[in-house]
């Protein structure tokens, strides 16, 4: 990967602080749950960072390593999901037929 | 095979924007499923291009470890009942956290003392944090899991002993920064902050989980951006600091509902003061009035409006479908139902709407309490399901009682109060309620679920 100057890196996490705190803001409180489990999706992008450890690990100790944090990482990402979609689901709005 | 770091940077881009998208769509119940699509979209568009870079081996391993994963992922996710969601939420929150400081370890392996001095910062962060959030969250699992007790376990010195361990790890993690180059040094900071992990999440109760979950949450979200920095990578820095801003917000929204600050939450062990002052206070002469379903049912039958206020009891006691059964039976007699839901009702932020969306209450008439506070007084009926200190008056009345100054339901302005529950046991606080000993209240012995099936074939008969 290139190198990207860490100015440039704390600028993007700065802006991204922003951003985050701007959006989130926004999601009511009975999603509360939902935006849990799908940060929680979120932030099984590091499942990324799991790949490029096991994919170029060389030696014994890495490919250990890199191996347990894929299980972990996948674990996140698929579990995440489906637990977010299974949820989100559920929420329906009153059918125009009642009453 | 991709070998053009544009390209790979901005198919990262991509998967940027899906999954601020996806967060976007959550601002209403309505689109909100799609945006979990979208996030899966850029979730597979961000692993893809990994899978492609060029140079990538070990696709054995890379394959079995992500079935393995995937396959525990796809099982817990699917068979989970609602009601136990908080714990498999910390359960992926964890594992998440795992991996972040196990790819900091690896990254740390492989450079040997090449590091520029961001980065080694950043896997010091990265295997701090990680390691807490994945110790913290599988506590916080086998707690909700009733594991383990959910009554916080405290013992003399500890947080003497806590401050102790993390200034070990955080000692380590200088002497790392300063260039010492050992492994050892690294995996012994890793087993320091498992072990804080484990003892800050052990004194914290039931009912302050929410706000632990939530900063767990945050935790994991941070130390995936830090992860960001060792490697290198826009895409963890952005994606992570989303889940530590969403974090950071509930844990902060989740402890002003509760009146009190983090540090009070985290370092204060909640109930254990009061425990000696437990048991109904009976000495002024009031007492506290047993109903029948008959005549609950007759009650709810001539009201106009019902306010259905649930708190963990009906989660613990799955009544969430016989709950909208009630509420159904109710509104065909023309009466007005909806539902009040405390902040921190439940084991984790909005853990009520999510039990209630599965029995098919529509959203709409799930009310937030500032929403729902002003219609207590044209209230009739006020229906109290297995909550206990969001509805205690004292909260607004005695500045003596450790919830003093928590935002409640105030349930006691409606016309008249009934409140079911298993026995007079205090709640998960371990204070006097006063409101069981107003006029107005009278409550109905039992276990939810049986009280509530009793009530609709009392309810049919009038």
């Amino acid at each position: 990967m290139t190198e990207i100057s860490l100015v440039v890196e704390l600028t993007v996490l700065v802006l991204a602080i922003f951003l985050g705190f701007e959006v989130i803001s926004k999601v009511p409180t009975m999603l509360h749950t939902p935006l849990m489990s799908g940060t929680n999706f979120i932030h099984g992008i590091v499942i990324v960072g799991a790949i490029m450890v096991l994919g170029f690990a060389d030696d014994g100790f890495t490919k250990a390593i890199g191996f347990v944090a894929m299980v972990l990482a996948s674990a996140n990402v698929v579990g995440g999901w489906f637990v977010t979609d299974r949820m989100l689901e559920m929420f329906k709005r009153r059918p125009e037929d009642r009453k | 095979m991709i070998s053009d770091p544009n390209v790979v940077g901005l198919l990262y881009l991509v998967s940027i924007v899906c999954f601020i998208l996806a967060l976007k769509f959550l601002s209403s119940p309505k689109h909100a499923r799609r945006g979990n699509w979208v996030g899966g979209v850029g979730m597979v568009i961000a692993i893809a291009t990994t899978l492609a870079l060029d140079g990538i081996s070990n696709w054995l391993l890379i394959v079995v470890g992500g079935l393995i994963g995937s396959v525990i992922g796809i099982v817990g996710a699917r068979t989970v009942k609602m009601t136990a969601m908080p714990q498999m939420v910390a359960l992926f929150n964890g594992v998440g956290g795992g991996a972040a400081a196990l790819v900091a370890l690896a990254e740390f392996h492989v450079s040997s003392g090449d590091l520029a001095g961001e980065e080694i910062v950043s896997v010091v962060l990265s295997a701090l944090i990680g390691s807490i959030s994945f110790a913290g969250s599988m506590i916080a699992f086998a707690k909700l899991q009733e594991w383990l007790s959910g009554r916080p376990i405290v013992f003399t010195g500890q947080n003497i002993l806590n401050v102790a361990i993390l200034g070990g790890a955080a000692a380590l993690g200088i002497a790392l920064i300063a260039g010492v180059d050992q492994q050892w040094v690294l995996i012994t900071l890793i087993v320091l902050a498992l072990i804080f992990g484990v003892m800050f999440v052990l004194p914290i109760g039931g009912a302050d989980m929410p706000v632990v979950i939530a900063l767990l949450n945050a935790f994991t979200g941070l130390a995936a951006s830090a992860t960001g920095f060792v490697l290198n990578s826009l895409l963890l820095i952005v994606a992570g600091m989303l889940v530590g801003a969403s974090g950071t917000l509930l844990t902060l929204l989740m402890a002003k509902a509760m009146n009190r600050s983090i540090a009070n939450v985290l370092f204060g062990a909640f109930g254990q003061v009061q425990a000696g002052s437990g048991g109904p206070r009976v000495d002024d002469g009031r007492t506290v009035r047993a109903t029948s379903p008959e005549d609950v049912a007759v009650q709810l039958s001539f009201a106009r409006k019902v306010v259905v206020v649930p708190g963990y009891g009906l989660a613990v006691a799955q009544a969430q479908h016989d709950v909208r059964q009630l509420a159904e039976l109710l509104e065909e007699k023309g009466i007005d139902v909806v539902y009040a839901i405390h902040p921190v009702a439940g084991r984790m932020p909005g853990h009520m709407n999510v039990l209630l969306a599965e029995a098919n209450v529509p959203y709409d008439q799930l009310k937030e309490m500032d929403e729902v506070n002003p219609e207590f007084p044209q209230t009739d009926v006020a229906l109290v399901i297995g909550a206990n200190d969001v509805v205690n008056p004292a909260a607004r009345s005695d500045p003596a009682s450790p919830i003093y100054g928590m935002p409640i339901l105030d349930v006691d302005k409606a016309a008249s109060v009934i409140v079911m529950k298993r026995s007079m046991a205090p709640g998960f606080a371990g204070i006097d309620n006063e409101l069981f000993l107003e006029p107005q209240t009278t409550m109905l012995f039992g276990n939810a679920k049986d009280s509530i099936v009793k009530l609709i074939a009392a309810v049919k008969a009038t």
